[in-house]
């Protein structure tokens, strides 16, 4: 369970991104942030990666406030969150298998468990005969599907993906949306930013908007 | 345990992997690193050469205390008992004023003009050997308390090249200290900006394995990793330079031995300049690489 209560977030220079936001992720749940530009989507899952820390308020996950965690405990908390990004943040210099290898090799998993798993990850996403390709020998979604193998490759109890189809065409779109759904229907938490409303209502799940750092609708039917 | 040693152990391997595909950039830095280190060492090595070499004039370092003509045996015996006492002489050897001029009466060249001679002109002499260890200034002083004495006539001592040799060596070597220091420090320098710029270019990668979950730890090996291969193959490469460079010089150096007489086994690299050119890059190129890791990396935060 990770909630966020009253979370408000200043950066330098007095902007506020978000303003008391208060909201429950619940195991297994897929949740679309919508909103526009600056509406508080992307500072949340920079919140949830521990990328930002709460200016007030408190971020708990399983009762735990992390959001003043240590910083020495922090790498141990983002190996169970997986990420993915609108740039994909793929290593262009490492073939996909290799991108998809890292999070298992930063675990300190053996050689065998890292070739099974990243295989079965490459499967999943549909690129197992591009293993061997770099990224940039990939169309914009094959990166992204590679992100995506990446993210959840460590089975993070938590995935964040922020605008994941940002760079995408439509259609691409809704298969890497597809791939999430997937993923969620085997248990995997999730939590999407996207502006894209028309396509997030395409996917079953809940519907969180923002505007002006504040919550509009948290998609549970008590807003 | 295992574990961690199969990562450090394919940390390291990875880097020298890493290392070897970058040919030019790495055997410039190597080089640089060698030179460094081999300059300093091979100096060191010469001044311990003349240093032995010197050592091995004791001879030279004899001086002869002559005695005043119509002193008498038994007291130049007595006198060669009481100087053997002193601390810093290692062995006095009394030549009686009879032997010494049966000797040069036996070469052709003095024997008619000693033998026309109504008296023995030659005095009792005490030949003194000083101990290995005693310096220039100890030998001077020795000598000045042995020639104040009211029997000895004269003390012939010649130390004024040998105190020259030995400060010139004693310069030299706090020369060399100075200079490995500073080159040292320049390694130092080296492998820390070598790796410095290592870590800007792989600024992305050090940011998305930080968004993974990757402990500093984990981040700094690898760089730590190449300031240790740096140093070490540095090191290698200083041996290396100081090997042919010893090689060069075997023979003139045999010869300028030979020429004062002296023991000449030869200049080698031991195992002392091999553990301490080896350790002294391994120790400067992880140090390099520490400071850098140490300033640079904890600036890479994960943006996105």
């Amino acid at each position: 369970m990770i909630r966020l209560d009253k979370v408000t977030k200043l950066y330098r220079g007095g902007h506020e991104a978000l303003r008391e936001v208060s909201l429950d992720i619940n195991p297994g749940e897929l949740i679309f942030l919508t909103g526009h530009s600056g509406a508080g989507k992307s500072t949340i899952l920079k919140l949830l990666a521990l990328i930002e820390r709460p200016t007030r308020g408190q971020l708990l996950v399983d009762g735990r406030n992390v959001g003043r965690m240590p910083a020495r405990e922090i790498p141990a908390y983002r190996r169970q969150v997986g990420m993915v990004f609108q740039d994909h943040k793929l290593l262009d210099d490492r073939p996909a298998f290799d991108n998809v290898a890292l999070p298992l090799i930063i675990a300190g998993l053996g050689r065998r468990e890292i070739e099974k798993r990243v295989r079965a990850a490459l499967d999943q996403v549909g690129l197992l005969d591009k293993e061997r390709q770099v990224p940039l020998a990939l169309s914009a979604g094959e990166q992204q599907r590679v992100g995506i193998a990446r993210a959840v490759v460590a089975r993070p109890r938590l995935l964040i993906a922020d605008e994941p189809t940002g760079n995408l065409d439509a259609a691409l779109s809704l298969e890497i949306m597809q791939v999430f759904r997937r993923f969620n229907e085997v248990g995997v938490t999730m939590v999407i930013a996207t502006h894209d409303l028309a396509l997030a209502s395409r996917i079953s799940g809940r519907h969180v908007a923002l505007d002006h750092g504040r919550i509009l609708d948290d998609g549970s039917g008590r807003s | 345990m295992a574990g961690l040693f199969t990562h450090q152990l394919r940390d390291a391997l990875a880097t020298l992997g890493r290392l070897s595909r970058q040919p030019v950039a790495t055997f410039l830095t190597v080089g640089v690193i060698g030179i460094a280190l081999a300059l300093p060492a091979g100096l060191q090595l010469l001044v311990e050469g003349g240093r032995g070499l010197a050592g091995s004039w004791n001879d030279l370092r004899d001086f002869s205390v002559y005695l005043k003509p119509g002193t008498g045996i038994d007291k130049a015996r007595e006198l060669s008992a009481s100087i053997g006492g002193h601390e810093e002489i290692l062995d006095v050897r009394l030549i009686e004023a009879d032997s010494a001029l049966a000797e040069f009466g036996a070469d052709p060249a003095f024997g008619e003009a000693l033998r026309a001679l109504k008296e023995n002109p030659l005095p009792h002499t005490l030949v003194v050997r000083p101990r290995p260890e005693a310096t220039p200034e100890q030998l001077d002083n020795l000598q000045a308390e042995l020639g104040a004495r009211p029997e000895v006539d004269l003390v012939q001592l010649d130390t004024q090249w040998l105190m020259r040799l030995a400060a010139i060596l004693e310069v030299l070597r706090r020369g060399i200290w100075i200079a490995a220091v500073l080159l040292v420090a320049a390694v130092i320098f080296i492998v820390g900006n070598t790796i410095r710029l290592d870590i800007q270019n792989r600024r992305q990668e050090i940011e998305v394995s930080k968004l993974l979950g990757a402990t500093d730890a984990f981040v700094r090996r690898p760089f730590l990793y190449i300031g240790f291969w740096y140093g070490l193959l540095g090191g290698l490469l200083a041996l290396l330079l100081l090997g042919i460079a010893l090689l060069l010089l075997q023979g003139p150096l045999g010869r300028l031995a030979a020429l004062y007489g002296a023991d000449f086994a030869g200049f080698g690299v031991g195992l002392r300049t091999l553990l301490g050119v080896l350790g002294a890059g391994v120790a400067s190129g992880c140090a390099g690489a520490w400071l850098a890791v140490s300033r640079h990396l904890s600036a890479i935060e994960p943006r996105v």
